[in-house]
This record gives structure tokens, sequence and C-alpha cells, in this order.
């Protein structure tokens, strides 16, 4: 592997807490291969600074296998990076070329504020969720059994495909705008869409785009953005389902 | 109802709605101008049943002007609100790659367009209300004659080259406002226009043609006078 890998410039943001200023620090590291993942990219660059007597880069992850959507980062100017249909764990360095200058930021949005270096505060998702992403089901003990209720596949697959959101905020990353709309969006349609979710649908769309608003996430201008950078490839057709549900919500 | 118009997705209707109504306005202004190209006698009658009509002047003329400056006012306010949501701005950010210009642009093309309707207003609206409603001359006459002056007046203003540039540099920002503006809107209506080719076919079409037929009449009358 010695000499092979690539030699890559890494300009990132630095930022000691909430209250810090914050800058863009150059690095460089040295003999990356392309088989590696992005974070294992950053795992090296973390070591070496540890090796070296400074402080890491903080920056968010876990399963690190493209679902429990806790990676981010904004590099070279997108969220998860230049390739499409992944998160940042999944992102290869294969994707980028010996001698490259990559450019890393965190999150940005007035709603996530940054926590420290690039990992910024995505909390006002859970409040969004708590607002309403939810369906009451009586646990007395004599339950009805979900599969009882026919739903057609149709309706079925798009639930799905709704519900496949893992809640990074690469969309609200990306989004000229802030704006939150495909998160609840998909949040909102994937309940819209089953029997389960008709009786609290009225009041869980109004309150989750209430609480959206309050959070001061920016308006949707129909870009197109967000549908383009999701990671799991959240269709825009969500945003227009929770514009038409609070529309019919608003009507009652 | 009162709520709903509050929040940022009532809001985006709200643009929607008054985006709906300009571009069907659109086409009723351009399918009067484009009878100037084949009859004179037609274009003037239509410009004074237009001009002198009571239901026209009394009741959608200042149903347009509110649809204007609140689709220009609206648009405003969303773009400041939108601009405090961004927070810290990114030190690089890849826009083309996932979005077209005009999507995130809408902003200066409506601007350009705003500046545009400031000439335009003074290049006709506001003569003719001086006619009409300060002079009080309702004839729509050339003053000693029997004949129409609302040809006259259109050939007259598109003489100067300087004019007729500033108007085709305007419909084609329009035309670009109208590619992203026309799906968008739709999309804020509720409808999924990700699925539906023909609205998004018929928007391109839209975009294009009506901007072109304004060109076209501003070229004609600026080389035929």
């Amino acid at each position: 592997m010695s000499g092979k890998g690539m030699n890559l410039t890494l300009k990132i943001w630095r930022q000691k807490g909430a209250n810090d200023k914050g800058r863009m620090v150059d690095y460089k590291v040295n003999d990356i291969s392309e088989h590696m993942s992005f974070l294992e990219m950053m795992d090296v660059l973390n070591e070496q600074l540890i090796a070296e007597g400074e402080e890491p880069v903080a920056f968010d992850h876990d399963c690190r296998e493209g679902i429990c959507g806790m990676c981010s980062l904004y590099i070279n100017g997108e969220a998860h990076g230049p390739d499409r249909g992944i998160t940042t764990c999944q992102l290869h360095m294969r994707m980028f070329n010996d001698g490259d200058t990559i450019t890393i930021e965190p999150w940005r949005a007035a709603a996530f504020p940054v926590i420290k270096d690039l990992v910024v505060d995505r909390t006002a998702f859970e409040r969004i969720q708590q607002a309403g992403g939810f369906i009451s089901v009586n646990t007395s003990g004599n339950t009805q059994d979900a599969n009882a209720i026919p739903i057609s596949k149709h309706d079925a697959d798009e639930a799905m495909d709704a519900a496949t959101c893992i809640g990074c905020g690469a969309c609200v990353a990306t989004c000229k705008n802030s704006s939150a709309m495909l998160f609840v969006g998909a949040k909102v349609s994937q309940y819209a869409l089953l029997p389960q979710g008709q009786v609290e649908a009225a009041d869980r769309v109004r309150n989750m785009v209430a609480q959206m608003d309050l959070e001061g996430f920016g308006n949707c201008t129909n870009t197109g953005a967000c549908e383009v950078e999701c990671p799991k490839g959240i269709s825009l057709d969500n945003i227009a389902r929770m514009n038409r549900e609070l529309l019919k919500a608003s009507l009652k | 109802m009162g709520g709903f118009f509050k929040s940022s997705i009532g809001r985006k209707v709200a643009m929607a709605l008054s985006a709906f109504f300009l571009m069907f306005f659109l086409i009723i202004h351009l399918a009067v101008n484009i009878t100037s190209l084949f009859s004179v006698e037609l274009f003037n009658q239509l410009s004074h049943f237009m001009g002198t009509n009571p239901l026209v002047q009394l009741a959608l003329q200042p149903v347009l002007i509110i649809g204007v400056v609140f689709h220009f006012v609206m648009g405003f306010v969303l773009e400041l609100k939108n601009r405090k949501a961004i927070g810290v701005k990114y030190a690089k950010n890849n826009g083309a790659a996932n979005s077209t210009w005009m999507s995130r642009n809408m902003i200066y093309s409506g601007l350009a367009i705003l500046a545009f309707l400031v000439l335009h207003f003074i290049d006709f609206w506001i003569p003719e209300m001086a006619v009409k409603y300060i002079e009080g001359d309702m004839t729509g006459m050339i003053a000693g004659t029997q004949e129409f002056r609302y040809f006259e007046e259109l050939q007259h203003k598109f003489v100067s080259p300087i004019r007729v540039g500033a108007y085709v540099i305007a419909f084609v920002l329009l035309a670009l406002h109208l590619l992203h503006g026309f799906t968008s809107a739709f999309q804020s209506m509720g409808v999924t226009a990700g699925r539906k080719k023909f609205l998004q076919a018929f928007g391109k079409v839209y975009s294009y043609l009506i901007p072109l037929g304004f060109i076209i009449i501003a070229i004609y009358h600026h080389f035929n006078h």
C-alpha cells in the first residue's frame, strides 16, 4: 500500500464550541487508500492529530453502514460529498484524486447550530417528530393485528419509501433556504398513506409544520436540491403531499 | 384557514396562487398584443375595450396590481426569512450539482422583471391613466382625428433600440423565472409535478412561448414603423 495512496489537502471547519467563532484549518493526509470510506480517512487524520498532540476533529458517526443517519459533513460543496444516494460513511475515497483539496464543513442552518467542529445539533428534528410523528395505538390487550387492515401495495410501498428517511439532515444542509420540508414531508407522508395514520392526520400535519416553523427552518422554493442529495432518495412528491395534507387539515 | 396562510406552507401556496393569476394574465396580455402583428383594427378595438370597459378597468385592473404587488412583497419577505434561516454560509457550496440556476435565483430574475415593470408602467400605463382619468379623454382617439391612438402609440414606443433591447432582456429573464416558476407553483399546490411529465413539458412550452411572443412583437414593431 505504501506510496500508492493519495496525498490530500483537507480544509476543515474547526470550532471549539457553540460560542467559538470558528475557522477553516488546512491539514495534510498522505497515503490514503482509494478503498477507504470518507470517515476512515477522517479517522486517519485524527490518529495523526492525536500523535501530534493536537485536538482531533469532532464529527458525527455511528453505524457506518448508511442506515443510522448520524454522519453528516458538507464535502466540496455537497451534502455527503459528490456521490449520489449515499451517506458519508458510504462515500469512498476513490471518488477523489491524488493531490485534491477537499473542503469539509458542518451542516449549515440556523436551526442546526454547531456543537463542535463538524458536529451540529439536530435535535430540532426530534422535536418536529415529537410534535406529531407517531400514531396512538390502544395497547389494552385486544390490539388489532395491523395485518388485518388491508392496504394497497401501492400505498404500502409509498409509505415505506417515505419511512426510509433516516433524518440525517442532508436536505436542510443542501437547501439554499435551509428548509426542512423534505424531512417533514416524508414523516407526514409515511402516516398519511396508511389507515393507521388517519385518526391523527389533521393534528399531525398542523403540529409538525408549526414546530418546523418554530425551529427556524426556511421556506421551500422547490429547487429540488434536497431530493438529489438525499441518501435515501426521498421524493419531492412527499412535500407536495404534506402541502395537500395541511390544506386539507386547514379546511376542516 | 387564517392559520394556514401564516404557516410556511401557506405562504408558499399564496405565492403559487398569485403566480397562477399572473401567468393567466400573461396569456391574455400576449393574446391582445399579438393581434398588432396582423390587424391594426383588431388591436385598436381590443385595446379600446380593455382600456375603457368598466369591469376590466375598475375590477380586474386593481386585482392585477394587487396580485403583482403581493407576489413581489411576499417573494421578498420569504427571501429575507430564508436568508435568516441559513445562518452561517458555506465556504464552498456547489449549488449547480443539484439544482438549476433558475430555481436558485428567482429573487434576481424577479427583481429584474420588477425593474422592467417600472419601465413598462412609465411607458404605457401612466400615460394611459393620465389621458383617461386626468385629462378625461375616454375616446381613445388621436386628438383632432377619428383614428384610434393605441397602435400609433405602440409603434412609437418601439422606435428606440434601447427600449427594445431592455424589453428583450426583461423577457429573457421572464422566461428563466417561468422555467422554474411554472412547475414550482404546481408543486406548491400539492400537484406532484415529478410524476406528471405533461405538466413539465407544458411548463417548458409556456415558459418559452410567452416571452418569445412578446419579444417578436417588440422587434417586429421596431423594424416596421
